[in-house]
This record gives C-alpha cells, structure tokens and sequence, in this order.
C-alpha cells in the first residue's frame, strides 16, 4: 500500500474517532435519560420506530464504526499477529463491510421493522 | 552537601571511601542469548553508573565490553538499560536508581547486541538516513549567510529538537519500534522536524515522503515514553504530531 493511502487511512481513523466521541456521548447520554423508569424494548422501540433521525443517527454511528474499527485492527494485527501483508488489508475490508451491513441491518431492525 | 571542612573531619570524608554496604550489580554478558553476572562493587559518593561499570571493567572483570566517551552527556554513547530503564549512565547518579543497593544493568532494547552492553547502533543511524535526516540547502559558500531571526515559530520549533545528542534513549524506550521494527523510531522523526522546519532546506518533499505512513510519523502511539525518557528533555511526540500534520496536508494537496 502506498503511502498517500496509509496516510489517508490515519486520517479516517481520527475523523471517524471524533464523529464517534460525539455519538457515544448522545447514545449515553440518551441511555440514562432513558433508564429512569426502568428499561423495556417497548420503550426503545417507541422512541425509534418510524423515526428518521435515530435512523440518521444510528446510521452515522455504525458507518463510523465500519471505518475506525478496522483502520485501528489493522495496527493491532500488525504489532501484536506480525500481520502486515496484502492479504491483512482484504480481510479487513471484508470485516469494515461486515460491520457496516450488520449495523445497518440493525437500525433498519429498530427503525422499520 | 555539607561545608568541605566538615567533610574532611566526618569518618567516611573521602569521596572514594566506600559506603557500606557495596552495590549488588548485575550486568549483562555475552550477545542476544547472554546472560546477567553478579559483581560486587564499593558504593562511593556522586558515584555514577558509569562509575560502577568502568569499576567493574578495570577492577574485577577487563573482558566486560561496554562504550563511552565524553563522560559530561554531550555525545550520546553511554546509554544503556539500567533497572530496566534506558538511560544515560554518565549523568545518572547510582543514588537516583538504586535505592536498595541493586543495579540491573543492561545493553539497549531495540537495538542488537554485539557484546555486554554494546549495542550496534547502526539501525538506529540508518533510520535518520532514511528519514532523510541531511540538510539540504540550495547555497553555496558564496552565498551570503541566511538570515534566521530566533523569534520566528520556525526556529523555535527547530530550537525545541536540536539539541538530540543521538544516544538512543528515545529509541531503545519505543513500544512501537518493538512491536514494528521497521518504525524510524523517535531520533530519527525528531531530526526530520528539525529539518522540516529549517527554512533554508530544500528537500521538503522527499523527506515528508520519507516519514509518512505505517513505518514512518503515523505509526506513533503517542505513548510518550520517548519524551519522557530524553536525557535532554527534548519531546519527539511533540516533532511527531507536527510531522503528521505536515504529511497530512501534503497527502490532502496531492504533493505526497
């Protein structure tokens, strides 16, 4: 892989890493807000069926995941498996587009299903 | 630190009397697959670890292979691994590291070992050659002199790295250049940044080129143990972070 693209890949990681520290800090905040009168899946659904902005939201929230999360495995497999090779790097993108279809599936789940 | 007269009439006056009891120093022998041997050495006053493994070669042991030269931290070949910790040994004073009386001393991590505690340097050297750690001007001796005013952002920048006396410290304390030996390492990056910011280079491009990617500023965790290992104080996470910037908007414009 080029240089020009590790470079890029560095850079995804960071800006997918602050989308996700905001996202993380709604999808906390909500939890607790949410808690105070107990937990249901009645009441997570009432909140997100039919509703485009925790579609929207959630939709970010996983398509972030699918960048950061193999970007950063791509370092891991590299300094603790000595993974480095082409082969790395085709898996990965397999387990970001894993990731991205499971997530989204997901919202789709909670959102229309 | 008492008056000297004082000094000379307390019992243990002399800076070479011993202190009782004598360190307990374990150094390494051999190569890569070496081991530690035991040496008993006399505590003395402002005694240096140094002190004690130049005590051992000329006292106990002359096969013991080790390296040093100015004595005073200006030219960077004493450092070795000292209760697991890489450090110069001309200025660290056995009384900063062993408190119980025990010394650990061991050649650098990351480097190999030729012998006891010499390392080869030589990887660690390459490593700025690769980083394209030459300056490289346009000017000739019968240029005038460039004017570099000391206030400018540039300089300073240049001001907060140079002063590397190339001792390995920074390198032999990196995660990352063991877990990724083909990591240029903290010297090496810190160089590059000096340079980066020396205005009168003209060898930007090339050597952003050089220290961008997986092997090169973007592979730094930013652990820090480098700068808060550098015997002089200098932070090459901070040169790294300004060199991943750099490399970034040079891969953003294309020009990488």
């Amino acid at each position: 892989m080029k240089a020009r693209m590790q470079v890029l890949l560095w850079a995804a990681q960071r800006a997918s890493a602050v989308v996700l520290a905001a996202l993380v800090f709604v999808h906390l905040a909500v939890i607790i807000y949410a808690v105070r009168n107990g937990l249901t899946a009645g009441e997570i659904l009432g909140r997100t069926r039919g509703s485009v902005a925790w579609a929207m939201f959630y939709g970010l929230f996983v398509t972030a995941v699918a960048i950061h999360a193999p970007i950063g495995l791509r370092a891991v497999l590299a300094e603790w498996a000595d993974w480095r090779t082409p082969g790395r790097d085709r898996a990965l993108v397999l387990f970001g587009l894993l990731l991205f279809a499971r997530g989204l599936r997901a919202v789709w789940a909670v959102t229309y299903a | 630190m008492n008056h000297p007269a004082e000094r000379a009439a307390a019992p243990h006056a002399s800076p070479l009397t011993p202190h009782a009891p004598a360190l307990r120093v374990r150094i390494w022998r051999g190569g890569a697959d070496g081991a530690y041997q035991t040496f008993e050495v006399p505590r003395l006053e402002s005694q240096t670890v140094l002190d004690v493994v130049t005590y051992v070669q000329r006292m106990l042991d002359p096969t013991l292979a080790y390296r040093f030269a100015c004595r005073v931290g200006m030219c960077g070949s004493c450092a070795m691994t000292v209760n697991g910790r890489a450090m110069w040994t001309c200025r660290t004073h056995v009384a900063k590291v062993a408190a119980d009386g025990e010394l650990e001393i061991g050649p650098l991590n990351n480097l190999p070992v030729v012998r006891d505690l010499v390392t080869d340097m030589a990887p660690f050297f390459d490593k700025w050659a690769r980083a394209q750690g030459q300056f490289k001007g346009d000017t000739t001796r019968k240029d005038d002199f460039a004017r570099v005013e000391p206030s400018t952002p540039e300089r300073q920048r240049v001001d907060a790295g140079i002063e590397c006396i190339g001792c390995g410290v920074c390198y032999a304390s990196c995660d990352v250049v063991t877990w990724n030996p083909d990591y240029l390492g903290p010297a090496a990056l810190n160089r590059a940044w000096t340079l980066v910011n020396d205005v009168r280079d003209r060898a930007q491009s090339a050597r952003l080129a050089a220290v961008a990617g997986d092997a090169g500023c973007h592979a730094c965790h930013t652990h820090m143990t480098c700068s808060e290992r550098c015997p002089k104080g200098i932070e090459p996470t901070a040169g790294i972070a300004g060199l991943k910037r750099r490399v970034l908007g040079a891969a953003l414009k294309g020009e990488l």
